[in-house]
Parts: C-alpha cells; sequence; structure tokens
C-alpha cells in the first residue's frame, strides 16, 4: 500500500499533474467511443489487398451502422491487358451478385502521344435494369505501371424504403498508354438492403492492389 | 478518507501507472479535442426532414475548417417537384440570396435505355443570380424515390475571396432514369458565407438526412 502510494505520487509532477508515464495504451484500452464533435467521422472498416486474386469481396460490415459506405481503391493492377475494373452488389451476404441496375458512365481522356483528347457519355458501358457488373473503369492496361485508383461510394446500402444510390470516381492508366477520369453513378433498383459488394476484372485475376472500406457516418 | 485513498491506489498498479478498469468513457466525457487523432472528418451537425419547406444549416459554417461537406442521403419529396435547390447567406439565415455564378452539367440513363447521354444544362446554370441553384431535376414521390450526394463548399469564411462549391448528386429521376448531376461555381461574394439552406422548388421536404462536416 505503501510502495503504491509513493509510486503513485512519482507520477505527478509538483504542481499535481499527471506524467505521461502514469498512463499507458493499456489503460485507454476499455474506450469505445470519444464525446461528439471530437470522434471523426471516417472509420475504416476492413482492408483488403489483392495478390493474384479472381475477386475482392466485403461480405461483412456492410449494414445499417453507417449511412455511407466508401471503397478507395489504390493502384489495382489486372493481370490481364485491356480489361474493365467491375463491381456488382449483393442483397444475400454475397452469395449471388445480380443486383438489378440504372447507371451512367461518361469520361474525359487523353493519351500520352497527345493523338487525342474526349469527353463525352458511353453509352455501350452503362446499364438499364441489368443484373451485370458496372464498369468503374474499362480498357485498363496490365504493364507494370499501369493501375487504376478511385473511389466508389454507397448509400443508405441498408434502407429498405428506397433504391441504392452510388457514385465512382476513379482515375485510369488504360492500355494504349494514356489517362481517363471515369465517373459512374447510378442506383441498385431494389428495396432490399444491399449487405455485400464484389470488385473484379471483367477478364482474369487482380493482381496487386488494395481496396478499403470506410464507414461514413452515422444518424 | 482510508476507504477512499484505498480504492484510489488500488486504480494504480504497483509501479503507479493507471489501470485499465480505472479509466472509462465517463472519465474522458469532458474532452473536446485531440488534436488529430479523432480523425479529418468531423461531424458538426445532423438535420432529418419530416415534412419540412427546408432544412438549412445557420451555425457551425465559420472559419473553424476550410473546408464543409453536406452529405445528402434519401432526400424525398412530399408531392411531385422540379428539383431540391441549395442557396446561401452572409447574415446568418436571415436572408437566402447571395449571387452565383455556376456551370451545371448531368449524365443521364433511362431504364428502358431510351436515353443515354451527357448535357450541359443551360436552364440549370445560374448567371450572376441570387436564385437557388438546383442540384438535382425532377424528384417524384414514387415510394422508392430519392436523391443522395455531396455538395462540398470551400473556405466560407474568406473576407477575400468568392467562395467556390461543388455539388455531386446521384438521384432517380422522375421517368426512371439515373440522374447523375454535376455543379460547380462560386458565390460572387467577399463577405463570409454563414448559413445554407436546401429546399424543393415546390413542396415540401418529407424524408432524408443532411448531414454538415467539417474537414480538417
Amino acid at each position: 500500500m505503501g510502495t503504491r502510494i509513493t509510486s503513485l505520487a512519482n507520477n505527478f509532477d509538483t504542481t499535481g499533474k499527471l506524467k505521461a508515464a502514469g498512463i499507458n495504451n493499456a489503460s485507454l484500452s476499455g474506450i469505445t467511443a470519444l464525446p461528439a464533435g471530437v470522434a471523426g467521422k471516417m472509420t475504416l472498416l476492413s482492408t483488403q489487398t489483392a495478390s493474384a486474386s479472381a475477386s475482392l469481396s466485403f461480405t461483412s460490415g456492410i449494414d445499417s451502422t453507417y449511412d455511407e459506405y466508401w471503397f478507395v481503391f489504390n493502384n489495382v493492377h489486372p493481370a490481364t491487358d485491356n480489361v474493365s475494373f467491375d463491381f456488382n452488389g449483393s442483397t444475400d451476404s454475397g452469395s449471388t451478385y445480380s443486383v438489378t441496375k440504372t447507371t451512367t458512365l461518361f469520361r474525359s481522356g487523353h493519351d500520352e502521344a497527345d493523338t487525342f483528347t474526349q469527353l463525352g457519355y458511353n453509352s455501350n458501358e452503362d446499364l438499364a435494369q441489368s443484373t451485370s457488373y458496372q464498369h468503374i473503369v474499362y480498357g485498363l492496361g496490365n504493364d507494370n505501371d499501369q493501375c487504376v485508383s478511385g473511389v466508389f461510394k454507397l448509400y443508405n446500402p441498408s434502407s429498405t424504403t428506397y433504391v441504392k444510390h452510388f457514385t465512382s470516381t476513379a482515375s485510369n492508366y488504360f492500355a494504349s498508354n494514356g489517362n481517363n477520369q471515369m465517373n459512374v453513378a447510378g442506383y441498385f433498383n431494389t428495396t432490399s438492403a444491399i449487405d455485400a459488394i464484389d470488385f473484379k476484372m471483367s477478364s482474369g485475376n487482380i493482381d496487386d492492389g488494395t481496396i478499403r472500406m470506410y464507414g461514413v457516418s452515422t444518424s | 478518507m482510508g476507504q477512499a485513498t484505498r480504492n484510489i491506489a488500488n486504480s494504480f498498479t504497483t509501479s503507479g501507472v493507471i489501470t485499465s478498469s480505472a479509466v472509462n468513457n465517463t472519465t474522458i466525457s469532458g474532452i473536446t479535442d485531440i488534436n488529430d487523432l479523432g480523425g479529418s472528418l468531423i461531424l458538426i451537425s445532423e438535420q432529418t426532414a419530416s415534412a419540412d419547406a427546408s432544412v438549412s444549416f445557420t451555425s457551425g459554417i465559420d472559419s473553424t475548417y476550410d473546408e464543409y461537406w453536406f452529405i445528402l442521403n434519401n432526400i424525398h419529396p412530399s408531392g411531385n417537384t422540379g428539383g431540391l435547390g441549395i442557396n446561401f447567406s452572409t447574415d446568418g439565415g436571415s436572408n437566402w440570396n447571395v449571387t452565383k455564378t455556376t456551370a451545371s452539367f448531368v449524365a443521364m440513363h433511362a431504364e428502358n435505355n431510351a436515353i443515354a447521354q451527357i448535357i450541359y444544362e443551360n436552364g440549370y446554370d445560374l448567371a450572376q443570380s441570387t436564385a437557388d441553384q438546383e442540384i438535382c431535376q425532377n424528384i417524384y414521390t414514387g415510394n422508392d424515390e430519392s436523391i443522395s450526394g455531396i455538395i462540398k463548399l470551400y473556405n466560407p469564411s474568406s473576407t477575400t475571396y468568392v467562395k467556390h462549391f461543388i455539388s455531386n448528386t446521384q438521384s432517380y429521376f422522375a421517368s426512371a432514369r439515373s440522374w447523375h448531376h454535376l455543379i460547380a461555381g462560386y458565390c460572387n461574394t467577399t463577405s463570409a458565407i454563414n448559413g445554407v439552406i436546401f429546399r424543393f422548388d415546390t413542396n415540401n421536404m418529407d424524408d432524408g438526412t443532411i448531414q454538415l462536416f467539417g474537414v480538417k
């Protein structure tokens, strides 16, 4: 008892303030929430790293906990040249990825040789009430330095009242050496909750890259 | 006093370090700043629509953050509307009539594939106008129809520069279309912007949430 009091006293300075050495991470391990206005509202839920992966699927953590879910993909690199990087949703925790969607896709483009520039809608790359996978980008190259990065945002996936809106913006190093910024938006035309998202290439594996899923804010 | 001393002592290890059981959420409830440990996206306030003519934010928009985000989730009208509008205030919400110049374009695609295009929206941009800027068009009352998206407002407290904003929304357009509407512009004033309002051109906001975030 006396030893503890002496040790305790040594963890305070002469003005009575607790020294940094008097508290450690273990002491704080029981804290599970911070006061409103202090806590950040973008929470990393999970990270997946591709390594010759047929797909990267998020089958847990997509529920009513957060109002928005952001999937940030970094340097996603395909095994096969000139492919599209695609996504689909699931209402059965990933057993099937075949939710009906209506989408838009437009892009700006510019090649390294400065032989073309483009801004336009791509009517062959959108979906109209289709259960197919939607491109995030297409024409992605597989040279060693070619990849796609961007963010896919999903709104209120657990709603059983409204369709589920999404938007995606990605920068794509395309196979014939240039850049596209591809902008996709649309909705999963279902009032069932979306509880899983799958990302894959149109052909071949995802050779490298990470996808991080964040929860953003709560009601 | 002796018991209290013993209880305090038991909350420390023999080396005088606080044990984990001595720290709980209540202990830290008074913390108002933890530097960057809390993350860089801070929820300032949230409003849920329920038969409201408008949703406005008249506090919390100041020099605390350089950037403010408004995240809209499933905003649903009480009757057919021409669109959801945004406007700004320099007097804490007494007036919503800041002069704006904006650009507006939309990518659209119908469920029946009858239309698929991107167009500049001549009728939905503003040139030195104080009117509301519409951030989507033709939201009707189908039970599953709504708009979601993000509006980013930059440096609203600047008294030197105009105030830029960018809107990126996705909505269910009345005639069963995906409607990806992108708008950018500036509030052409060197007065600080300290209020933002959202409202349909007609009818109420029946449902949906709008969250105001500060971005460090």
